[in-house]
């Protein structure tokens, strides 16, 4: 099985890398972009059949290594 | 004290970290991160600065999850004392052990230069030796020295009388001007600054070496 995981900053964390990003997009003349957040993207191959036992496996991944919720949040996606 | 200091693949200040440590009079051990044990009757454990794992993911996180850290968080547990410079400080807030995160700078850039800071606590372990009117000079050299907590989490810090050392003039955006902070039981000190730059003759500014010299008292 694989599964995606999408960790982002969390509403209200600066974000100065995406800050540096719209600063470059607006400079190549974009300049509807109003504002843009960078994150990660992380694919994970699972040898598991049970689609809610790898959604939990990778949970606990996130909670203990793959986000720090301090100030990331995550999504889990199953493709 | 007995101290170990622990290396990564990607530590680069190991050995400035143990040689500030035995110019101020300490035994030390370097101790590889795939160690299960820690010497015994170790005092300190410290961190040194540096890319461990690349900065992988982030910075700290795998150095955090690594074998000899079990054995890291029982000294701590224990009540034992323990040090984290720039990415040790990163390593001791993925793990867990100190509260909040260092954030990437604000400007975006690494920066590298001496800072002036100023000693918030002086009674813990690590800082007696300075007074609370010492203004010292010590390197930083990092990309992700902005810290960041909750509001919570800072106000406990305040509360607590944890927060170890200020920045004079803000260089990367830290919540309150924080360099480095101490645990609740003030035997954990995470901070961004490098006092082992600042230990010897030769370096310019010995600034730092107080800082080495006070463990001796407590050990």
């Amino acid at each position: 099985m694989k599964a995606r995981v999408t960790v982002m900053l969390k509403e209200g964390v600066l974000d100065p890398q995406g800050e540096a990003v719209k600063h470059a997009l607006n400079s190549l003349k974009y300049n509807k972009v109003e504002s843009v957040r960078q994150g990660k993207l992380i694919e994970i191959n699972l040898n598991e059949t049970s689609e809610r036992r790898a959604k939990k496996s990778i949970q606990e991944m996130c909670e203990k290594l793959l986000a720090n919720t301090v100030i990331e949040s995550y999504e889990i996606e199953i493709i | 004290m007995r101290a170990a200091v622990i290396i990564f693949p990607g530590s680069n200040c190991d050995r400035d970290l143990l040689s500030a440590l035995s110019l101020a009079g300490h035994e030390t051990f370097s101790i590889w991160h795939k160690e299960t044990e820690l010497p015994n009757n170790i005092d300190l454990v410290a961190i040194p600065g540096g890319f461990s794992f690349g900065d992988y993911l982030r910075c700290g996180a795998i150095a955090a999850k690594s074998p000899i850290f079990k054995e890291v968080i029982k000294h701590i547990d224990r009540g034992g004392y323990a040090l984290g410079i720039c990415n040790g400080f990163q390593i001791l807030t993925e793990a867990g052990i100190l509260p909040g995160i260092l954030q990437q700078n604000i400007g975006t850039k690494f920066i590298s230069k001496v800072i002036d800071l100023r000693v918030n606590n002086t009674s813990s372990t690590f800082t007696h030796n300075y007074s609370s009117k010492n203004i010292i000079s010590i390197p930083i050299a990092h990309h992700e020295g902005n810290y960041f907590a909750s509001k919570d989490d800072l106000k406990n810090l305040h509360d607590k009388n944890c927060i170890a050392f200020e920045y004079i003039n803000n260089p990367n955006g830290a919540s309150d001007n924080i360099a480095g902070i101490l645990s609740e039981n003030h035997r954990v000190l995470g901070m961004m600054p490098h006092p082992e730059r600042h230990v010897e003759n030769a370096h310019g500014c010995q600034d730092g070496y107080p800082f080495f010299e006070g463990l001796l008292a407590t050990s």
